[in-house]
């Protein structure tokens, strides 16, 4: 939880404190100006844009959570008292989803406090962040991030039951969106739309230069549906020798 | 209603080339103490998992309380089971990580307490199992494997990492347990334990059932010994003479006559002995261990 609150308060603090700087206050270089960040929905971007380094949190918490019960040999003591594999799984994931939730909530009350917080400083007139349009884009946000969060959460848990260990599972999920989707978005024209990460960062903000919102939703259905039948019949039917 | 616990036919498991258990036959009946032995490496924990539903037998089948080992779900509520050591969440304590599987397997969790209690962890319900010893661990083991109350509980080296207090402390847990109906079904490299705990026995070698039946049973089969000792230890060769004439075989080991005969004919020996001068200071027709029976059939002598 530690984390979840360092991140977004990181990555909303920048967006104030470097509104004046000419290298830019948001993901890649690009520039919020104060005209933006005045409008209703302006309350709700420095939380839609810690979605991103939040979702690897949560893709790091639960690759490590699911591969350490390989690991610590904790699933046999499990599957002992619940044989049926996938409903084992489904409450996992339940659970793992409540605690997405969770930090959500954290995560948005950081980000708007600090919202208000350092408003003042930059001289940002807040006046429409308290009206019920900014209402309603935060309650949008909120459901954007949370579905992010969960996608990206989903993720790790594929990872995590793919490679049953923490360090294999969380490398190559970091990796892959941290170096490999950008290496490839940057090669390959116009890839970074077909890409799962930057797919799940997309649903965060609602849609963005990279494509829209629905193609992005339906891009991370499809991947995560696929990702997610894989594994469920691999946990079903692998030996548990650990 | 069955009258058998465990019951197993042509049970295999190959991982590749490499055969873990092959064609194992053998049944454990309800209400026993069946004691499941053999060196490191012949399958025994390859075995439990088979039948706990943890891993896919190649071939063969079996059941666990007239179930089918194939639907774990219809059986596992009623067996208790600790295989390879215990496992459990590092950061919740004792008491936590057994409400926890309480929980998930629908038991009361108002046991827990009394479940700590009678392994011996009850001052510790509280603490982090990441404090706790091995020994300690392997007591929390055991607790869940209790909790379902079972009616089979399936035990993979329970005493292990134990002190002497506690071996016997959960010698006596388990031999109460068989008192109450429980069918245990524990593997231990103890064999002086099992021994001692055991009505049945199976016993492996290299992924082979090489033993199953009543240990006394395989006791009885091995050749018993007829150990002499004389007050003069220059007679000793001249005793040995006396019983190779008689028929038996012999050797010195230790100082010792140990003479392969049936129990019955120590009297006979003592009568010759004494008809040839000879006075013996000590006579006494011994049984091989379990452990001397185990270390002759499976070859393995460390």
């Amino acid at each position: 939880m530690g984390a979840v609150m360092a991140v977004t308060a990181l990555v909303t603090s920048l967006l104030f404190l470097l509104l004046d700087s000419p290298r830019g206050n948001a993901r890649e270089g690009r520039m919020i100006s104060r005209q933006t960040l005045e409008l209703a929905h302006g309350v709700s971007i420095g939380f839609s844009s810690a979605a991103g380094l939040l979702g690897l949190v949560a893709l790091c918490v639960f690759a490590s959570q699911t591969a350490q019960e390989y690991t610590y040999g904790t699933l046999r003591n499990l599957l002992v008292r619940q044989p049926r594999r996938l409903t084992l799984l489904f409450g996992k994931f339940v659970a793992m989803k409540s605690f997405a939730l969770i930090t959500v909530v954290v995560s948005a009350i950081v980000a708007i406090s600090l919202a208000f917080a350092l408003s003042g400083k930059a001289n940002i007139n807040t006046a429409a962040w308290t009206t019920s349009d900014a209402r309603w884009s935060l309650i949008q946000t909120f459901i954007n991030v949370f579905i992010s969060v969960v996608a990206y959460g989903t993720v790790g848990m594929i990872l995590g039951i793919l490679f049953r260990s923490p360090i294999p599972a969380i490398s190559l999920g970091v990796a892959w969106l941290l170096i490999v989707e950008n290496i490839i978005s940057a090669t390959v024209k116009n890839s970074g739309k077909w890409m799962p990460g930057q797919a799940m960062t997309t649903i965060a903000s609602g849609g963005d230069f990279n494509s829209s919102y629905l193609h992005a939703i339906g891009l991370v259905a499809i991947y995560l549906t696929i990702g997610s039948i894989a594994v469920a019949v691999l946990f079903r039917r692998r030996d548990v020798a650990n | 209603m069955t009258t058998i616990a465990i019951s197993v036919k042509d049970l295999s498991k190959k991982y590749g080339d490499r055969t873990a258990v092959s064609h194992a036959n053998f049944e454990v009946p309800l209400g026993t103490v069946c004691g499941f032995v053999g060196p490191n490496g012949s399958g025994k924990t390859t075995t439990m998992r088979m039948l706990l539903g943890l891993i896919t037998p190649t071939g063969g089948t079996g059941t666990i309380l007239g179930e089918n080992i194939n639907h774990p779900e219809k059986y596992l509520n009623r067996v208790g089971a600790m295989i390879e050591g215990p496992a459990f969440y590092p950061a919740l304590s004792g008491a936590e990580n057994l409400r926890l599987l309480a929980t998930l397997g629908g038991y009361a969790k108002d046991q827990v307490q009394g479940l700590l209690d009678r392994v011996g962890l009850g001052d510790r319900a509280n603490s982090k199992y990441k404090t706790y010893s091995l020994g300690m661990k392997q007591r929390l083991g055991i607790a869940a494997a209790l909790l379902p109350n079972p009616q089979l509980l399936m035990l993979d080296e329970p005493t292990n990492g134990l002190d002497p207090a506690g071996i016997q402390e959960i010698r006596e847990l388990l031999r109460s347990l068989a008192s109450e109906g429980t069918t245990v079904f524990v593997s231990s490299h103890l064999l002086s334990e099992i021994e001692m705990i055991s009505d049945s026995l199976v016993m492996l070698r290299q992924g082979k059932v090489i033993f199953a039946g009543k240990t006394k049973d395989l006791l009885l089969r091995q050749q018993p010994i007829v150990i002499a000792k004389c007050s003069n230890s220059n007679d000793m060769v001249k005793l040995l003479d006396i019983a190779k004439s008689a028929g038996h075989e012999g050797s010195i080991i230790d100082g010792a006559a140990h003479i392969l005969a049936p129990a019955d004919w120590a009297p006979a020996l003592n009568t010759l002995a004494f008809e040839s001068g000879i006075t013996l200071s000590q006579l006494s027709p011994v049984l091989p261990s379990l452990e001397e029976t185990f270390f002759e059939m499976t070859g393995d002598d460390q």
